[in-house]
C-alpha cells in the first residue's frame, strides 16, 4: 500500500511522517486566524473580503438566526461541540495564492500537498480541478474549452465579486436559507471558500469537474459553500473529496451546498469525506430539481467524528428524478447519522434511495431517511433501499426512516436489511487461500460495489482501498 | 509419503463431540470415498480438516507431515488443500473471476496480472463448457444449485490442490448433472491429487474410480473397503451396516 495514502486518511500508524501543525504554519502562515465565533469576526470577515452590503447583512442577519436556535437534540450527541474553540476564518500570509497553472502553485505549497499525499486523482484531472487550502482557494485551473463554453466555474468568493446578481439570485435564499437549521445559520455568517459553477442553457460540460478540500489547522472551522446553477438542459458532474490530517482539538465543518437543476439539466454531485475523526461534520445539501430535470448524489462519508448529513432533493417540477446513492462507514468512536430527503412536490416525479453503511470496533451507523409525497402530486414513484453490515457485536446499525405520502396513488418501495458478516462468509473465502483480513475487507467491497462503480475509476480505487486500510485490524 | 495422516481425530462443536476419534491416510493419488448417513459426522470431518472456526479440532493429523491443525485456514488451502462446499457462501457484489484471482495469488504465492489470469481461467471454463459471463457474477450470487457446484469444481481446477475434499458433491444434481461434474472432475484431475468424497449415495462412483470406500456412523469409520463394499452398501441400505456391526 501507498505510504503516502495513509497520510492522507490520517491513519494513527501512519501520522509518524505527516506534518506536524508547526510545520503546516511554517509553510502556509497566516494573517488572520481567531479562536471563537463571534460577530467582530464576522465584521472582519465581510472587511476582508470586501463585500458588497448585501453579503455583509445577510452574515450579520445569519449569525443572529445562529445565535437564537439551538443546538439540536434529536440526533447524534453534539454536547462536546465547543464553539468558543473553533477558528471561524484563517487566510494564507499572500494574497495571490490563486493560480491558474500547477506551474504557478508555489513549491512549498506542493511540498504539503506531497506530504500530505494527495491521491492520484487530484494529478491527473488537474485541468479540471481547484483544491481549497484552508479558506482561500489555494489552487484552480480550467479547461480552456470550460470557459469557452460559457460554464463560470471559480471560488464563492471571487464569485460573489465578479457575479455578482447570478449570486445574489441564488446564494441562500430559495434553497438553503439560514433559517433552515442552526449549523446553516453558522454557515451564512462564516462562510469562506468554495466554488461557484454556472453552466449555461444546454451545454453539456464533457468532464467531471473536481475539487479537495482540506483542513490543515487545529479548531479550524471550515465552512465554504458551494453553489451549483445548470440551467435549462445543462448538465454536469461535480467531485469533492475532502481530507484532513489528524488533530487533537475537536474541529467542525459546516459546509452548505446549494444545487439548482432547471428544466431538463442533470446534475450529479459526488462527494467523498475522510476527515480525521476529531472532525464534527454538520452540513447541509439540497437541491432544487425542476421540470424532467435529474439530480443524482453519490456520496461516501468515512471519516470524521459525528457525521449529520442527508443530502436533500426538492422535486419541484413535473417529471424530476433523484438519485440518492451513499455509504457510511463508523469504526471506533464514530456516529454517522446519514441518510437522504426527498420531497416530491410535483406530479411523475420519481426518486431512487440507495444507502449502504459499515459499522464495526464499537461504531454507529444510523440511515435517517425523509419521503415526502404531496397532496395532489400524482404518478409519484420512489424505491428505498438501506443495507447495513456490522462487523462485531459492540457496533450498531438502525434505521429511521420516515415517509409522509400524501398522495393515494404513490408507489413506495422500501426495504431495509442489516446484516452481520458471518464467520461462514469469511471461512469460505478463507478456504481458498485468502487471509482473514483480506476476506473481510473483500466482503466489504462487495457490498458496496453497487456504489462504487458509479465513481470515477481513481475515485473507485481509492475508496476501495480506504475500505481496506478501515477493515485492517477489525478480525478478532 | 502420505499426503494425509489423521490419527485419533475428535471434533467438538461448542462441546459435542460430533468425530469421535478417526484415523485415516490418503496416500497421493488415492481416491476415497466416504460414506454414510445424516449427522454420522462426515460433513463436520472435511469441514474440521478445512479449519472451519465452529469446530475443534483435536488429535494427530499430518498433511505432508506437518501439523495441520496448528494452521489457519488459509495456510491450510495455501499448503494444498481443497474443500469443495456443499452449501457454498455467497459473496455479494465480488466477481468470481476477481475472487478466484486472489485465490490462485494466495494459493501460488505469485503476483499475477489480470490478463494472465483470465488466461488461464479460460482454459479451465473451457474445459468445463462454461460461458465466459459465467465468471463476471458475483461469487455463488442468484447462483442455481447445480451452477454453485459447478462454480466449486472450476476453483478446484483453477487452484490445483494436492486433496481435493469434495462435500456432498451429489446433493441436490440430477444422475446427469452428477454424471458431468464427475466426468470433469475425472478430466481435471492430476494423477498425484487426492480426492475425498463424502457422500450418501454410491452412484459417483460410476463416473469415478475409488481406491477406497469407507463407512462412517456416529463418528467414526466403521467399514473400509474397495468400491465393492459401497455397492453393497447401495444394494442393501444402511441397515445391512448397522446390524452387522
Amino acid at each position: 500500500m501507498d505510504a503516502n495514502v495513509g497520510k492522507l486518511y490520517g491513519r494513527d500508524a501512519e501520522l509518524r511522517d505527516a506534518p506536524t501543525t508547526e510545520e503546516l504554519k511554517a509553510t502556509v502562515g497566516s494573517t488572520a486566524e481567531h479562536v471563537g465565533l463571534t460577530i467582530d469576526i464576522v465584521k472582519e470577515i465581510s472587511d476582508f473580503k470586501n463585500e458588497p452590503d448585501w453579503m455583509r447583512e445577510h452574515r450579520l442577519k445569519s449569525f443572529k438566526i445562529f445565535e437564537s436556535k439551538p443546538v439540536p437534540t434529536w440526533g447524534p450527541d453534539l454536547s462536546h461541540l465547543d464553539f468558543n474553540q473553533i477558528v471561524g476564518f484563517v487566510r494564507p500570509k499572500g494574497k495571490e495564492y490563486k493560480a491558474n497553472t500547477w506551474d504557478e502553485v508555489p513549491t512549498e505549497i506542493k511540498d504539503t500537498f506531497e506530504k500530505l499525499g494527495i491521491p492520484e486523482a487530484e494529478r491527473k484531472f488537474l485541468a479540471g480541478v481547484g483544491a481549497q487550502y484552508d479558506s482561500e482557494v489555494l489552487y484552480k485551473s480550467l479547461r480552456k474549452n470550460i470557459s469557452e463554453l460559457g460554464v463560470i466555474y471559480t471560488d464563492m468568493d471571487s464569485a460573489v465579486r465578479e457575479y455578482p446578481e447570478l449570486v445574489q439570485k441564488y446564494f441562500m435564499n430559495r434553497c438553503v436559507p439560514a433559517t433552515d437549521n442552526k449549523f446553516a445559520a453558522l454557515h451564512g455568517a462564516f462562510w469562506s471558500g468554495g466554488s461557484f459553477l454556472y453552466v449555461p442553457k444546454d451545454v453539456v460540460v464533457p468532464m467531471p469537474l473536481q475539487i479537495y478540500f482540506m483542513m490543515n489547522y487545529p479548531g479550524f472551522g471550515q465552512f465554504e459553500h458551494t453553489l451549483i446553477v445548470a440551467e435549462e438542459g445543462a448538465q454536469v458532474q461535480y467531485i469533492e473529496g475532502c481530507s484532513a490530517p489528524h488533530y487533537t482539538k475537536d474541529s467542525m465543518h459546516a459546509a452548505v451546498v446549494e444545487i439548482f437543476a432547471h428544466k431538463g439539466s442533470r446534475v450529479r454531485y459526488t462527494s467523498i469525506q475522510n476527515w480525521s475523526k476529531n472532525v464534527y461534520n454538520l452540513n447541509t445539501k439540497r437541491a432544487l430539481v425542476y421540470d424532467n430535470a435529474v439530480m443524482e448524489w453519490v456520496g461516501g462519508t468515512l471519516g470524521s467524528g459525528v457525521t449529520m448529513l442527508y443530502p436533500c432533493s426538492m422535486l419541484l417540477g413535473k417529471g424530476a428524478r433523484a438519485e440518492h446513492l451513499s455509504i457510511a462507514l463508523a469504526g471506533e468512536g464514530q456516529v454517522k447519522d446519514t441518510g437522504a430527503k426527498v420531497f416530491h412536490m410535483a406530479p411523475d416525479t420519481s426518486s431512487k434511495i440507495v444507502s449502504k453503511s459499515i459499522c464495526k470496533k464499537g461504531g454507529t451507523v444510523r440511515y435517517r431517511g425523509m419521503l415526502m409525497v404531496g397532496a395532489g402530486c400524482t404518478g409519484v414513484k420512489s424505491n428505498v433501499r438501506c443495507d447495513s453490515i456490522i462487523s462485531d457485536s459492540d457496533s450498531k446499525a438502525e434505521t429511521i426512516p420516515v415517509m409522509d405520502i400524501r398522495s393515494k396513488d404513490a408507489v413506495i418501495g422500501h426495504e431495509a436489511s442489516v446484516g452481520r458478516i458471518s464467520e461462514e462468509q469469511l471461512f469460505y473465502l478463507m478456504s481458498r487461500g485468502i487471509d482473514a483480513e483480506e476476506a473481510l475487507a473483500l466482503v466489504v467491497r462487495g457490498f458496496i460495489e453497487p456504489i462504487v462503480k458509479e465513481l470515477p475509476l481513481e475515485y473507485a480505487v481509492e475508496m476501495n482501498r480506504l475500505i481496506e486500510m478501515e477493515m485492517e485490524g477489525s478480525v478478532g | 509419503m502420505s499426503l494425509l495422516e489423521i490419527n485419533g481425530l475428535k471434533v467438538f462443536a461448542d462441546e459435542k463431540e460430533i468425530v469421535k476419534g478417526l484415523s485415516l491416510t490418503v496416500k497421493p493419488g488415492e481416491v476415497h470415498v466416504i460414506m454414510g448417513q445424516n449427522g454420522s459426522g462426515k460433513s463436520t470431518l472435511l469441514n474440521a480438516l478445512a479449519g472451519h472456526p465452529k469446530y475443534r479440532a483435536e488429535g494427530d493429523v499430518k498433511f505432508e507431515g506437518k501439523d495441520l491443525l496448528a494452521i489457519k485456514p488459509h495456510e491450510r488451502a495455501r499448503a494444498g488443500m481443497f474443500l469443495a462446499f456443499q452449501h457454498p457462501n455467497e459473496v455479494s457484489g465480488v466477481s468470481l473471476s476477481n475472487f478466484l484471482r486472489r485465490a490462485y495469488v494466495a494459493r501460488f504465492n505469485k503476483e499475477i496480472s489480470v490478463a494472465e489470469f483470465e488466461k488461464i481461467m479460460r482454459e479451465k471454463m473451457q474445459l468445463l463448457g462454461m460461458e465466459k459471463s459465467f465468471a463476471e457474477r458475483g461469487v455463488n450470487e442468484g447462483f442455481s444449485g447445480g451452477e454453485k457446484k459447478r462454480s466449486e469444481i472450476l476453483q478446484l481446477a483453477v487452484l490445483e490442490p494436492k486433496l481435493a475434499m469434495l462435500d456432498e458433491l451429489d446433493s441436490g444434481l440430477d444422475v446427469d448433472a452428477l454424471g458431468k461434474i464427475a466426468e470433469t472432475i475425472a478430466l481435471i484431475r492430476k494423477p498425484e491429487t487426492s480426492i475425498i468424497i463424502v457422500t450418501h449415495y454410491a452412484r459417483i462412483l460410476k463416473n469415478l474410480k475409488a481406491d477406497h470406500v469407507h463407512v462412517m456412523r456416529d463418528g467414526k469409520i466403521i467399514a473400509s473397503g474397495d468400491e465393492r463394499l459401497a455397492h453393497k452398501l447401495e444394494e442393501t441400505g444402511y441397515s445391512w451396516i448397522n446390524s452387522s456391526v
